[in-house]
C-alpha cells in the first residue's frame, strides 16, 4: 500500500470563537483503505470531518486533494471533489422519501422538471449494489425506517455519486449488534471497491476489524497516524486517553 | 428479504386496487391523514346546513361559496409556503389589504389602466415578501415577531393609503368582473374538459413512461378511478353553477362559473407543479423537514426562506385584488378582521402542518372550502359574527389539535 493519499490535510487550525478545537492537524486518507479516526468525546473528530466537508471553514492549513491544493468553501465544493460525508446525526429529512433524500440538493432534472424515474432507478441500483435488501419501498418516508435502515440510506446517499472518499461519523453508535456487523461489512466493501473510507468509531473491536490505518486525535491534536497492523488495542487506547504511547504520539504537547 | 427494493413486475389489476386502498388505510392509521379531515368535515358541515337551511344547497348559494371563499383560499395557498418551513406570516391579511389599497389608489385616484394597477399591486406584494423574508432569514428575527410587527405596520399603512377612514370605490369593469362576473356555460364546460383531460393526460403519460422503464407505478384502474372522480366532482359542480340563479331571469340572467374560480384553479395547478415537480419545491420541503440537512446538501436555506415569504405576500396581493373586486371598494378593514385567521385556518384544516415540512397547495382549497361553508352556513342560520368567529376559532383549534396528534402518531409509527 504505497499509494499516494487521495486526501491530505496539513496544519489545519480551527476555532469556534475563543475556543481552539483543532491544532495543526495533519491527516491523510488513502484509496482502497479504511482509515479509522479515533479520539475521546470532544477531541474534535466531527469538527475535522465538517472542515473536510466544507460545513465549517477552517482558519488555516492546507487541503490537498490528489496532491493538488484545493479550496473547499462549502458542501458543494466537497461534493464536486468526490468527498461524501455521512454525518453523525445522519442529516436526512424525515418528511422526504428514500429517493428524495438520496438526491437532495443534487436532483436529476429533465428541463425544469424533476426526473423522478431516473432518480428512482439510480437509487434502486445503488442500494442493490450495496446488497441492501431491507427496505420495502424506495418511496417510503425516511421517518418510517429503523436506525440501521436510516444509516444504510445515508451511506447509499454518499456512494451514489461516484465518490472518491466516504467519511462516516460514528455510523454504528446507535445500532444493535447485527446492524453494526452489516454496516461494518458495508464499510469494508466500499474500501475493497477502491474508495477511500474514513470511519469514526469509539469501538476498538470495530476499528481493528475493518481499518487499515488508525488516526488518533487527542484534544484537537493529531497524536499519531499508524497502520492498524503495527499497533495493539492498548496502544490505541493510550493514544486516545493520553495522547501518547511509548514512542508513539505527542511529546510535551507537540507531535512526535 | 430478497428483491423487494427492486421494481416488481406489475401485479394483477384487482390486487393493485386493493393494494392502493390498503396502502391508504395504512397511511391514515400511521397518522398521515392527508385530506381526510377536511373532506369529512366538508361533507358533515354541508349535510348539517342542508338539513337546517335548505337554501344552503341552492345554486345561488353554491356560487356564493366560491366568491366568498376565494380570497381566503388564495392567501392560504401562499401561507402554505411559509408554513412548510415551520414559519408563520401573521401579516398576510393586512399585506393583502395594502396591495388592494395600492390597486385602488392607482386605479381610481390616479386613473391607471387595470393591468398596470394589478402589476403594481403584485409588485407591492413581492416587495413586502422580500422585506419580511430578509428580516427572518438574514436578520434572524423570529417570523412570529417580524410578521406581528408587520401586522400592525401594514394596518397603519393601509389607513394612510386610504387617507383615514374613507373608502375608495372601484369602477374598473375588468377588476370588478373577477369576483362578480361569470363565464358562459359553454366556456365553463370547456374549462372542465380541459381540467379533466389535462389531469388524465399527465397521469397516463407518467404511468406509461414509468412502465416502460419497469418502475412500480399506480395501476391503470387506480388512475381511471381518480380521473373519473375528478370528472364527477367538477361535472356536478359545473352543472349547479350553470343553473339559472337569477330571481328574474327574463330581465337579467345569472348563471355560470364565477371567473374567480379560474384564478383559483390556475394558482392551484401552478403551485402544485412547483411544489411537487421542481427542485425548488423539493428544497422547500427539505428545509421545512430538516434545515441543517438541507444546508449540508448544499441548499441555500436563506434563499429558500426569503422566497417562501415572497410567494406568500405575492399570493396575498392576489387575494387583496380579489377582495377589492368582491367589495367593489377598498377600506381600512380590507384584509383585516378575520381574513388572516381564516387563511391560517384554511391551510391547517386542509392538512398543512404548523410544524413545517408537510402541506400541499390543494390544502388551501379544501380548507378554504370548509371555512367558507362554516362562514356561509352560519350566516344563513342567522348567527352573528361573534358566534361565527368563536366557531371558526374552535375549528382552527381542532385542526391544529389533529395536526399535533397526527404528528405524534407519525413519529411513533415511524420508529416502529
Ligand atoms: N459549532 C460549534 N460551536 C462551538 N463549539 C463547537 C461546535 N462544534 C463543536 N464544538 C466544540 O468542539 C469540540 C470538539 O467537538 P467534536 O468535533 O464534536 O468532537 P468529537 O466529534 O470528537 O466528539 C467540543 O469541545 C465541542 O464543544
Ligand atoms: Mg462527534
Amino acid at each position: 500500500m504505497s499509494q499516494a493519499p487521495v486526501l491530505e490535510l496539513r496544519g489545519i487550525n480551527k476555532s469556534f470563537g475563543p475556543v481552539q478545537v483543532l491544532h495543526d492537524v495533519t491527516f491523510s486518507v488513502y484509496p482502497g483503505e479504511v482509515t479509522a479516526l479515533v479520539g475521546d468525546n470532544g477531541a474534535g473528530k466531527s469538527t475535522l470531518v465538517k472542515c473536510i466537508g466544507g460545513i465549517h471553514p477552517y482558519d488555516s492549513g492546507e487541503y490537498l486533494f490528489q496532491g493538488e491544493p484545493v479550496h473547499v468553501s462549502g458542501p458543494r465544493d466537497a461534493a464536486a471533489l468526490g468527498v461524501e460525508i455521512v454525518y453523525q446525526d445522519l442529516a436526512l429529512c424525515d418528511n422526504l422519501d428514500i429517493v428524495q433524500n438520496m438526491f437532495l440538493g443534487r436532483e436529476r432534472k429533465r428541463g425544469l422538471v424533476l426526473d423522478e424515474d431516473t432518480m428512482e432507478e439510480m437509487a434502486a441500483k445503488t442500494l442493490a449494489g450495496l446488497s441492501v435488501r431491507t427496505v420495502k419501498s424506495l418511496r417510503q418516508h425516511v421517518s418510517s425506517l429503523s436506525g440501521g435502515q436510516r444509516q444504510t440510506v445515508a451511506i447509499a446517499k454518499a456512494v451514489l455519486w461516484n465518490s472518491k472518499i466516504v467519511i462516516l461519523d460514528e455510523p454504528t453508535a446507535a445500532l444493535g449488534v447485527a446492524q453494526t456487523a452489516q454496516v461494518l461489512e458495508l464499510v469494508r466493501r466500499l474500501a475493497d471497491n477502491g474508495l477511500a473510507v474514513v470511519l469514526i468509531s469509539h469501538n476498538m473491536n470495530d476499528v481493528f476489524a475493518v481499518s487499515d490505518r488508525i488516526a488518533a486525535l487527542y484534544l484537537g491534536q493529531m497524536a499519531a497516524q499508524v497502520k492498524t497492523s503495527e499497533v495493539t488495542h492498548s496502544q490505541v487506547v493510550e493514544l486516545i486517553t493520553a495522547g501518547r504511547s511509548g514512542e508513539l504520539g505527542l511529546k510535551n504537547g507537540t507531535v512526535a | 428479504m430478497t428483491t423487494e427494493t427492486l421494481p416488481e413486475k406489475q401485479a394483477t389489476e384487482s390486487s393493485a386496487i386493493g393494494d392502493s386502498v390498503r396502502g391508504y388505510f395504512d397511511r391514515v392509521r400511521g397518522g398521515d391523514l392527508g385530506a381526510l379531515p377536511a373532506v369529512l368535515g366538508l361533507i358533515v358541515l354541508c349535510a348539517v346546513f342542508a338539513v337546517l337551511r335548505p337554501v344552503f344547497l341552492s345554486s345561488g348559494n353554491f356560487a356564493n361559496l366560491f366568491t366568498q371563499g376565494a380570497g381566503v383560499a388564495i392567501i392560504a395557498m401562499g401561507l402554505i409556503f411559509v408554513l412548510l418551513l415551520g414559519e408563520i406570516d401573521l401579516s398576510a391579511g393586512y399585506a393583502s389589504g395594502v396591495c388592494a389599497a395600492v390597486l385602488a389608489v392607482l386605479l381610481t385616484n390616479r386613473g391607471w389602466p387595470w393591468y398596470a394597477a394589478v402589476l403594481a399591486a403584485m409588485l407591492t406584494g413581492v416587495i413586502i415578501g422580500l422585506v419580511l423574508g430578509w428580516l427572518v432569514a438574514k436578520a434572524g428575527i423570529p417570523s412570529f415577531v417580524v410578521t406581528l410587527a408587520a401586522f400592525l405596520g401594514f394596518q397603519g399603512l393601509l389607513l394612510l393609503l386610504v387617507k383615514g377612514g374613507t373608502n375608495i370605490s372601484i369602477q374598473d369593469p375588468t377588476i370588478l368582473a373577477i369576483s362578480n362576473n361569470n363565464v358562459t356555460p359553454i366556456l365553463g364546460w370547456t374549462f372542465v374538459a380541459v381540467c379533466v383531460l389535462g389531469y388524465a393526460g399527465v397521469q397516463f403519460f407518467q404511468m406509461t413512461r414509468r412502465r416502460a422503464r419497469g418502475i412500480t407505478t399506480a395501476a391503470p384502474a387506480v388512475i381511471v378511478l381518480r380521473v373519473v372522480a375528478l370528472a364527477v366532482v367538477l361535472g356536478v359542480a359545473m352543472y349547479f353553477l350553470n343553473l339559472e340563479r337569477s330571481r328574474n331571469a327574463a330581465i337579467v340572467s345569472l348563471r355560470g362559473m364565477p371567473i374567480v374560480v379560474i384564478v383559483l384553479v390556475v394558482a392551484l395547478v401552478l403551485w402544485t407543479f412547483v411544489l411537487t415537480r421542481t427542485a425548488y419545491g423539493r428544497h422547500l420541503y427539505a428545509v421545512g423537514g430538516n434545515a441543517e440537512a438541507s444546508r449540508r446538501a448544499g441548499i441555500n436555506v436563506d434563499r429558500i426562506r426569503v422566497s417562501a415569504f415572497v410567494i406568500c405576500s405575492f399570493m396575498a396581493s392576489i387575494g387583496g385584488i380579489i377582495a377589492a373586486s368582491r367589495a367593489n371598494s377598498v377600506d381600512p378593514n380590507t384584509g383585516g378582521s378575520n381574513v388572516l385567521l381564516y387563511a391560517v385556518g384554511a391551510a391547517v384544516i386542509g392538512g398543512t402542518s404548523l410544524f413545517g415540512g408537510k402541506g400541499r397547495a390543494l390544502d388551501a382549497i379544501l380548507g378554504g372550502a370548509v371555512v367558507a361553508v362554516i362562514d356561509n352556513g352560519m350566516a344563513l342560520m342567522g348567527y352573528s359574527s361573534g358566534v361565527k368567529y368563536v366557531v371558526t376559532g374552535l375549528v382552527l383549534l381542532l385542526a391544529a389539535g389533529v395536526d399535533a396528534v397526527s404528528r405524534r402518531r407519525t413519529a411513533a409509527s415511524g420508529r416502529r
